[in-house]
């Protein structure tokens, strides 16, 4: 499944070129947060639609989508627009993108230019060769139904045009924080959590390994894999790191307490410390690892960097096959699919409900009613109805059960 | 304060009606209701209150007729309560003697008792009620009382009756605003099993059922212990409801018609017949079919006996009931009710009346006060029982009720 430009980026022996782009105000802001330092030989590219944001951007490279069009005013929320601008000036978009091997696409799905350029931006990035790896967020459910929606239509949309997506549904993030966390320190937790998985993936591409995990790797991890991927990326140090590492993954939300290893086809585990890294420690990791997904095709992947000295960080990125094809078209429409990604914001919705991998419902499960004229339950309209065995007894008796009068 | 005294008040603040009954206790412990107070009730939807003011305002007005009639004031109550939240269950507990000589003292069986209520409840519910069915001594079934027996494995069987702690404190609280003091909340299932029921039945095994205005309670006696008990948040307003939906009348018509012309069972007298409603001048507004009438009582209130039916059904205790089924409460009152009981239950079934009690005939005879005889009948046997008591476990009663 390689393309001649990924064949090629192989065979390339130095590291290689990166790209990483902010889009819209989220992915900006998650640019931003991204330490410099640690991605030396990276290019940072901000696009958005709204110039002001823009100018706040802290990127090297700053591409504005504006048209006459939009009147300076962004893309209003509507993916659509956001999509049209972002396909207006699609060469810019491709020529941003020449030269890179590998293009990171950071975004915040659900408002109008991160679910409606990433897609565009990412099949420029394909078309330019590079091997494109998107992470995202789903925005948290009380923004609306409206914005989950649009947000799961352009993850579908991602995912069919990028070689990779890694997504974290903000929701998710309610486990994390306490009640008295601010909104901003929130969004910037939600970013923390991206961010830390940009760097994992960074440093599974560009460090030496000991093991090494090849590109192809990962490519063949994420790719075709058209389920949500999960991520973690977890540190611990001290004498009993190895044991602490297992734990945090173990006990990770993104991973779903680890049942999103148990789920998954395919896992990639890389393990980074300093000089001290032992066999038994990535033994012990490894084992662990293992037995929680007995199923899954597992890589993995070992490096020392001299700089973390004492810690032992260690990336898990687990891959689901949907059951579509990889290849199968996807609509534009708020289509819904089968993803962990919508199992994962229902089952956050519905925690009753036993997890269920083939949920075809709506986004929103909202009961519907079927339009039959409505019995009126008289004074017990606004009782607390009483409910036995599934019927409604406060309904009369002789209506429940369909017995005529005439 | 009511050990000097041997006035005892039950209320029960029904969803039709509030009813207050007062009763004297003489030396020997024998029950005389002097005093009888009612008042429509408005504040209270299937058996909770949904307007606090107004309830106060009917409490008052029943208290006053209660006390006129009893000359007696009325300091405290034992308050009924009841609502579609309590949930009875059985559960059991286990101790192990660990005596040397294996008997079993009465510290055994006060630790069996309170393993035995020591019970998985939701946060917000609480215990109304924990009564004790039997001890098994290593097995032993049926074992009333194990003090001075030798085990070395005592367990005890429970009925526990809980509820929404939230909903019976607003019933609490609101009868302590009427400078009434609350002695104790009792289930109204039990009480009116207490004012129906003789020991023997209890023994046999019998099933009570008062059909109320919001809700029915029932309760299961066997081998003389509670084995059972529930509520249906269903009664005699469900009935009217299904009435003014059916026959297309005011809730306040279908009340009058539920009344005058209801039955429980179809009868072939009402084929073809009318009744015609008419307004204050005497003027015809509607004709209401008779046989309609009956066939939507028919259906409710078959539903409510089919529904309790099952639940029995579910739990194994159908054949225990020997004694057979005892109606009260309002909805016992609608011809036909007895029979069509019968009809579900297959078994025999009566009208209760309160026994045990002397006083006022009016009121003992009818069934809808058979709940606050009841609680005066409770009351009266916990001031017994209290009598008999160590000074320093007189407090305990009150436990739910101190709280506020």
């Amino acid at each position: 499944m390689q393309t001649p430009e990924q064949d090629s980026f192989l065979a390339a022996p130095s590291a290689p070129s990166v790209k990483i782009f902010g889009v819209g105000n989220a992915g900006d802001a998650l640019l931003g947060a991204l330490a410099r330092a640690e991605f030396a030989g990276a290019q940072f590219l901000a696009v958005n639609a709204d110039a002001a944001a823009l100018a706040a951007s802290s990127a090297t490279v700053k591409i504005n989508l504006e048209s006459k069009l939009m009147r300076g005013l962004g893309s209003g929320g509507d993916p659509e627009r956001g999509r049209a601008l972002a396909e207006e000036q699609f060469s810019t978009l491709k020529s941003a993108c020449e030269g890179a091997n590998v293009v990171f696409i950071l975004a915040g799905l659900g408002g109008g230019a991160g679910s409606g350029i990433s897609p565009v931006l990412a099949k420029a990035a394909r078309e330019a060769g590079a091997l494109v790896l998107a992470f995202v967020t789903l925005p948290f459910e009380c923004e609306g139904n409206r914005r989950e929606a649009q947000a799961l239509a352009a993850l579908e949309q991602l995912k069919s045009a990028a070689d990779g997506v890694i997504c974290l549904p903000s929701q998710k993030i309610f486990k994390l924080i306490d009640e008295n966390t601010s909104l901003v320190e929130t969004f910037k937790f939600t970013g923390g959590f991206l961010v830390e998985g940009v760097r994992g993936v960074w440093q599974l591409i560009s460090r030496p390994g000991l093991i090494q995990v090849h590109f192809a790797d990962l490519c063949a991890l994420i790719r075709d894999r058209h389920a949500e991927n999960a991520f973690c990326f977890v540190e611990a140090s001290g004498p009993g790191r190895a044991r602490e590492v297992v734990e945090k993954i173990l006990a990770h939300p993104l991973l779903d307490e680890g049942r999103a290893l148990a789920e998954s086809d395919a896992v990639l585990v890389s393990l980074t410390a300093g000089k001290d890294l032992s066999m038994a420690e990535v033994n012990r990791v490894m084992e662990s690892v293992k037995r929680q997904c007995s199923h899954a095709q597992i890589i993995m992947g070992a490096g020392v960097d001299a700089a973390l000295k004492e810690k032992l960080g260690v990336t898990v990125i687990a891959a689901k096959h949907g059951s579509q094809p990889a290849t199968a078209p996807t609509s534009v429409t708020a289509r819904t699919t089968e993803t962990r990604t919508a199992n994962a914001v229902a089952a956050h919705r519905e925690a009753a409900l036993p997890r269920t991998r083939t949920r075809k419902t709506g986004s929103k499960a909202v009961q519907g009613q079927l339009p039959l004229n409505i019995v009126s339950k008289g004074r017990f309209d606004k009782s607390e109805p009483t409910k036995h065995n599934g019927e409604d007894l406060d309904i009369p008796t002789f209506i429940r059960r369909g017995v005529p009068l005439n | 304060m009511f050990d000097d005294s041997n006035i005892i008040a039950g209320l029960e603040i029904g969803t039709s009606k509030i009813c207050v009954v007062v009763g004297e206790q003489n030396a020997d412990g024998a029950l005389n209701v002097i005093g009888l107070g009612q008042a429509r009730s408005r504040g209270v939807r299937k058996g909770e209150i949904i307007n606090p003011e107004q309830v106060e305002e009917d409490l008052r007005a029943a208290m006053f007729e209660a006390e006129q009639m009893a000359n007696v004031e009325i300091r405290s109550v034992y308050l009924g309560v009841s609502g579609g939240h309590i949930r009875g269950f059985n559960n059991r507990g286990v101790h192990p003697v660990v005596s040397a000589d294996r008997e079993i003292s009465p510290d055994d069986v006060d630790d069996v008792v309170k393993n035995a209520k020591a019970i998985n409840l939701p946060a917000e519910n609480t215990v109304i009620h924990a009564v004790r069915q039997h001890f098994f001594v290593d097995g032993q079934d049926g074992v009333t009382n194990p003090v001075g027996m030798l085990g070395a494995r005592l367990e005890v069987d429970m009925h526990v009756i809980h509820g929404h702690a939230n909903r019976l404190q607003n019933v609490i609280r609101l009868v302590r605003a009427t400078s009434l003091d609350v002695d104790e909340i009792v289930f109204n299932g039990i009480a009116t099993s207490l004012a129906l029921l003789t020991g023997e039945q209890k023994e046999l095994g019998a099933l009570v059922i008062d059909i109320g205005g919001g809700t029915t309670e029932y309760v299961v006696y066997s081998d003389g212990v509670i084995r059972h008990s529930g509520v249906l948040a269903v009664g005699g307003d469900h009935v009217s409801n299904d009435l003014a939906y059916g026959l297309k009348v005011h809730l306040s018509r279908a009340e009058k018609l539920k009344i005058e012309y209801g039955c429980a069972m179809p009868t072939d007298a009402a084929k073809g017949q009318t009744i015609s409603i008419t307004n204050e001048l005497g003027l015809e507004l509607k004709r209401v079919n008779v046989e309609h009438l009956q066939r939507i009582m028919h259906l409710r209130l078959q539903e409510i006996f089919q529904l309790i039916a099952q639940e029995l059904e579910a739990v194994g205790l159908t054949d225990y009931l020997r004694a057979g089924v005892f109606l009260c409460g309002g909805g016992s009152r609608v011809p036909g009710s007895v029979q069509l009981a019968e009809n579900v239950f297959q078994m025999n079934v009566t009208s209760g009346h309160a026994g045990g009690v002397s006083g006022l005939t009016t009121a003992l005879d009818q069934p809808e006060f058979a709940t606050a005889i009841g609680l005066v009948k409770f009351g009266s046997l916990k001031n017994r029982k209290r009598n008999e008591l160590p000074f320093y476990k007189k407090g305990f009663l009150g436990r739910l009720t101190q709280r506020s």
